[in-house]
This record gives structure tokens, C-alpha cells and sequence, in this order.
């Protein structure tokens, strides 16, 4: 059985900057990938072409088995490639049930009279949200009275509830808190166990680790590997996250300056 | 996941909310308040306000303002500003006086082809916007000047004045007239058909927004494009659609008021731009975008007309008109900033 996505030697230019080179590894379904690396570490440049969003013009990037080059994320949506962006996740003036819904709307009637079905998108929005395990108060609220955290789960709520296979997560916690990130790692886990396989962007390796079945490492926009979890520990992640001996020799510094 | 909707209870945590909350998250609220101390304030202090006649005066007048600001205001919720707006209510009209006055073409013909010609501009104007991804104001400025100068430059050209009329001896004017510029009677006083218009594009134009996909993708393109985007909403065609609504709306008036004053002056219509954009903010809608309101904005055009006219029959002098404009302006700017703080307040 192939991968549900891989690439292979894949790299970027943005012009005369190397964004990104050489970086292989695979996403497996009931697995959760995660990419680490620094800021500019290429992290958002690699999954911008797994979203459709750029092209990668070296390597190969396979989608069940099947080269590809995605030219949009609509085109990457209907193979199955569903993107949460930390920022972008929703439209926060907007209702829970419309940014449930956004572009795959539920309508009823025919030709020029075609309405939104906006009760079965109301029942459906808080149907699917219990389903994981997120307890919404109202579906007419705007997303921007949600948390941080609460917003990150309904845009991962939707692309499970719309069959995606693959859900690729852009630094889902970083301006989060310790609490809030852990809700959402548990949805990151629950979409892993109903078989999506997941791309979980971080530069913690801390949230990464409990959830992470394969480890890419970027630097600089080259890949330091791509680890399958028995074949690396926390430490050893966080020492190769934070430099490894450049972070020794910051240790001896600031040892040495506190004496 | 057939029948959920019986499992399904309100949640207890909703305290239910008091009719007073759940009218003030209506965009369009602070704009039926407003209109209704106009209304009384007016008929207060007229004797003429409150007659058949006066009504019909400032119907007719909020109607040719609301037509094109119900359209804006689906532009703005959408993000964009179409400063070219006013203008292109000219250059419908010369078009349509030109094509069968100067050509004698048939009206209805020169009606089409000066539509074909305003949705050109708008998807021009919507184009250039995505495109250069600069800010539409800018970009409609230019077609703005661009717009003002043709209008006078061909019919210069053309008429060599600076105005076209004659179109009441065009073939199919009889007939033309009667669908966009005649009268129809109630209580005995005649009431013009461009009400009746305004009517039916409000009730079109809010449809489309809250009941209709299309209406989600205004909200979404408006509220933040590209997390619109990357869940797979047309953005471009989405905004490219809605430059073209407002070329469309301010074609109809355009349409109107040829058909009804049978002559057209090469400088008119500017200035309106900012009137719809007005009736539009006061109506509710943001000047972010991705929030308020059509019926709003048919309601800030009926404050417009019933403030121009009311201002006419109390013998004041018209300028006080541009002084309650601006006081309006920035108190509907001013509330509509405590809703959208209200609607998007951050639980962090
Ligand atoms: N659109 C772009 N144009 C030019 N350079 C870019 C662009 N996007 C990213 N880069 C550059 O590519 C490198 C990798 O960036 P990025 O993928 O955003 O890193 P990360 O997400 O890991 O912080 C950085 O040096 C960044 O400046
Ligand atoms: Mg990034």
C-alpha cells in the first residue's frame, strides 16, 4: 500500500532564496507526521505545496502513489488534503455554522431558488462538533467569541466532518496556551485514531512528541531527516531542535557567565 | 446521522438572551432607530412631510440612492469599495441617449448594450483589483476620473455640447419608459416605478446575502479572503461577481433616469459615490468588510432621501443637508465599531 502522500527530494526557490531542498518523508493514514524546525526553517513553504497553495519545482511530491503537481487548494481539497493555517483557520465575524460550512454549504431547492439548507447545517455544525468531543454553546455565535484553542478545533472538526484524509495543521498551537494546546493535541490524536493521516507543524517538540509517529527535521531549509519514533527520543529531538552543540556551547556560556 | 435533531437540546449555558441583545447584534438596528427620529422629526416640524405627495418625493429620492447602495453595501461586505459608482450612472445614461439618439437605435437595444457596457467596467474594476491586489479605493478612484473623463470627452465629441437628449423620439421609448420610469397610483397620488425597483433589489439583494451560498462566500471574502481561500471559496470571481452587481445597480438608475428626464448632462452623478457608501455604513456595514447588512442599507438611503427633502419643505438652506451627512456618518461609524467589538470579542 503507498503513502498518502510523500515526497521525495522535493525543494522551493522563492526567487534567489533556497526556501527549500532536498526534504523527503511520507504521511502514512492513522499516523501523525510532524515538521520541526526553527522560524524560516522552510516549515510553512513545505506544507504550502502540500496544500496546493505554491508548486515545488524540484522532486516529486506523490499522492497515493500518484506524482502531482496541485495548483490550488481546492484541487488539493477534493484529493482529500485539508489544511488548518493558525490564523486562517476561520472568519471570525462569521457564525460557528457558516465557517462550518464555508465553501461546502448545504443547499436545498433548484436552479436560480437554491437556498442554503440552514438548519441542517445548524444541526449538522453541532452534531459533528459533539462527535469530537467539543461542546459548542450556540452555532449562531461568531467564531471570534470562540478561544484560540475552540477556534483551532472547529476548523479541525470541519475537515474531518468533510471526509478529508489528510489534515495538515500549521503550528495549531503555538499562540496557545499549556492547557489549550493540550485540548487541541487531544483532537490532533482523536482525528489520527479515525485513520486521517496528519501533518502536524511545531516548533515544540514537546507537543509533537506524545502525538508524532515520524519526525522531519528542517533547518534552514534543508531537511536533518526524517525519524520514525523508535528511532529517536525527546532529548535527543529537542537537542537536535535547539542546535545540538550550539546549545551545549550556550549552556557552558551562560554557566560559565553566572560563576 | 439521519435524525439528530430531536438528541439535540438547547444548551443551558445560553442564558436566553433579552429581546433588547439579541436586536443589538442587528447590523441594520442603529439605521431603523435613526430613520425613525428622522421621520418624526420631520413630520413634526413640516406640514407637507407626511402627504401622499411628500412621500412619494422622498421615496422616489431614497430609491435612486438605494438602488446602487444596497449593492454597495454587498460590495463592502465583501471587502471592497467601488468609487465609481456615481459616475457609471452617467455613463449608463449617455450611452443609452447616445446609441439611439445619435444612432437611432432602438431603446431597448441601446438599453442592453449600455448594460453589457457597465458590467464590462465593474469586472474591469474587479479584475484590476485582485489582480494588482492593490486597495479598490485606489483602483476605482482611477476609473472614476477615467469614467468622468470619457463622459465628457465623447459627448463633447460627439454632441458638441455637453449633454444628450432627444431619446423621448427613439424608437421603443414608450415602452422602455414604462418599465423603468413611470408612475403608478396609490390613494389617488402617483408614486414613481423606481420605489417599486428599490424594493424588489433590497429584497433580491438580502436574500442573496443571508440565504444563498453566495451570500456566505460575500461574508467570507469580506471577513478575511484568504481563510476563504484555503477552505476553497472563489475569492477572485466572488469580488470580480460584485463589482459587477454595482455597475449592474448603477446601470438601473442610470436606465431610470434617462428614461425619465429624456436629456443627460456629462457631469452628472458625481459625488453619489459617497452617498451610497454613506447610506451603506449607516445601514450597518463595516469599512472592513465581512460585516452588515442590505436592508441596512436601504434603510441609511431612506434617512438620505427623507433628510433631503425634509430639509426642503422646513425652508432651511440645503447646506445644513452635508452637515447632518457627516454627523451621520460618524456616529454610524462610531456604532458599528461597538458591534463588530461586541461580535468578535476574543475569549483568549
Ligand atoms: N513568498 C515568499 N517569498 C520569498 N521568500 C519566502 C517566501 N515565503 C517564505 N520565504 C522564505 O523562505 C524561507 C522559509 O520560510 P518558511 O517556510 O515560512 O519557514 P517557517 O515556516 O519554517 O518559519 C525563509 O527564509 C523565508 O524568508
Ligand atoms: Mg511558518
Amino acid at each position: 500500500m503507498s503513502a498518502l502522500l510523500e515526497v521525495r527530494d522535493v525543494g522551493k526557490t522563492y526567487g534567489s532564496v533556497i526556501a527549500l531542498r532536498d526534504v523527503s518523508t511520507v504521511v502514512n493514514a492513522g499516523e501523525v507526521t510532524c515538521v520541526l524546525g526553527d522560524n524560516g526553517a522552510g516549515k510553512s513553504t513545505l506544507i504550502k505545496i502540500l496544500a496546493g497553495l505554491h508548486q515545488h519545482d524540484a522532486g516529486q511530491f506523490l499522492v497515493d502513489g500518484e506524482p502531482v503537481q496541485l495548483s490550488s487548494p481546492r484541487e488539493a481539497l477534493d484529493r482529500g488534503i485539508a489544511t488548518v493555517y493558525q490564523d486562517l483557520a476561520v472568519v471570525p465575524l462569521m457564525s460557528v455554522w457558516r465557517n462550518f460550512f464555508l465553501g461546502s454549504e448545504p443547499t436545498k431547492g433548484f436552479g436560480p431558488f437554491r437556498v442554503l439548507d440552514r438548519r441542517k447545517a445548524k444541526d449538522e455544525t453541532r452534531w459533528a462538533l459533539a462527535d469530537m468531543g467539543i461542546d459548542l454553546r450556540d452555532a449562531e455565535q461568531p467564531v471570534g467569541t470562540l478561544s484560540g484553542g475552540e477556534r483551532q478545533c472547529v476548523a479541525i472538526a470541519r475537515a474531518v466532518h468533510f471526509g478529508a484524509k489528510v489534515l495538515i495543521l500549521d503550528e495549531p498551537t503555538a499562540a496557545l496556551g499549556v492547557k489549550q494546546a493540550g485540548v487541541v493535541l487531544k483532537y490532533v490524536a482523536q482525528a489520527r485514531d479515525r485513520g486521517l493521516g496528519v501533518v502536524l507543524i511545531t516548533h515544540n517538540p514537546h507537543h509533537a512528541y506524545p502525538v508524532g509517529n515520524r519526525f522531519l527535521l528542517l533547518k534552514r531549509g534543508r531537511s536533518l531527516g526524517s525519524f520514525d519514533k523508535k528511532d529517536i527520543s525527546l532529548e535527543e529531538l529537542t537537542r537536535q531542535m535547539a542546535g545540538g552543540a550550539e546549545l551545549e556551547a550556550l549552556q557552558h556560556e551562560l554557566r560559565g557567565a553566572a560563576q | 446521522m439521519s435524525d439528530f435533531s430531536g438528541t439535540l437540546t438547547t444548551d443551558e449555558r445560553i442564558a436566553s438572551p433579552g429581546l433588547l441583545t439579541r436586536l443589538a447584534v442587528r447590523p441594520e438596528i442603529g439605521a431603523l432607530i435613526g430613520a425613525l427620529v428622522v421621520f418624526v422629526f420631520f413630520t413634526v416640524i413640516t406640514s407637507q412631510f407626511v402627504t401622499l405627495a411628500g412621500i412619494s418625493t422622498w421615496m422616489d429620492t431614497s430609491a435612486t440612492i438605494g438602488i446602487v447602495s444596497v449593492a454597495v453595501a454587498l460590495l463592502m461586505i465583501g471587502g471592497e469599495f467601488d468609487l465609481s459608482a456615481g459616475v457609471m450612472t452617467a455613463s449608463t445614461s449617455l450611452v443609452t441617449a447616445m446609441l439611439s439618439v445619435k444612432l437611432g437605435v432602438n431603446v431597448w437595444l441601446a438599453i442592453v448594450v449600455s448594460l453589457v457596457f457597465a458590467l464590462a467596467v465593474g469586472a474591469f474594476n474587479g479584475w484590476l483589483v485582485m489582480r494588482t491586489k492593490l486597495p479598490s479605493f485606489i483602483v476605482t478612484l482611477g476609473t472614476f476620473f477615467a469614467l468622468q473623463g470619457i463622459n465628457l470627452g465623447v459627448t463633447t465629441l460627439v454632441t458638441g455640447t455637453v449633454q444628450v437628449s432627444g431619446i423621448a423620439t427613439a424608437p421603443g421609448y414608450a415602452s422602455a419608459g414604462y418599465l423603468f420610469a413611470s408612475t403608478f397610483t396609490l390613494g389617488g397620488s402617483p408614486f414613481p416605478i423606481s420605489i417599486v425597483w428599490w424594493v424588489v433589489v433590497t429584497a433580491l439583494a438580502a436574500w442573496l446575502l443571508v440565504r444563498t451560498r453566495f451570500g456566505n462566500w460575500i461574508f467570507a471574502v469580506g471577513g478575511s479572503a484568504a481563510s476563504s481561500r484555503a477552505v476553497g471559496v472563489p475569492v477572485g470571481r466572488s469580488k470580480i461577481l460584485l463589482f459587477m452587481t454595482t455597475a449592474g445597480a448603477a446601470w438601473l438608475v442610470g436606465t431610470i433616469n434617462i428614461l425619465r428626464f429624456t436629456t443627460v448632462q456629462a457631469n452628472q452623478g458625481i459625488g453619489l459615490e459617497f452617498e451610497y457608501i454613506i447610506a451603506a455604513v449607516i445601514g450597518g456595514c463595516l469599512l472592513t468588510g465581512g460585516f452588515g447588512s442590505a436592508i441596512g442599507a436601504a434603510i441609511g438611503a431612506l434617512i438620505f432621501g427623507m433628510a433631503n427633502q425634509g430639509i426642503v419643505y422646513a425652508h432651511w438652506n440645503s447646506d445644513w443637508f452635508k452637515l447632518f451627512l457627516g454627523i451621520m456618518l460618524l456616529a454610524a461609524v462610531l456604532v458599528n465599531n461597538g458591534f463588530r467589538a461586541r461580535a468578535e470579542r476574543a475569549r483568549r
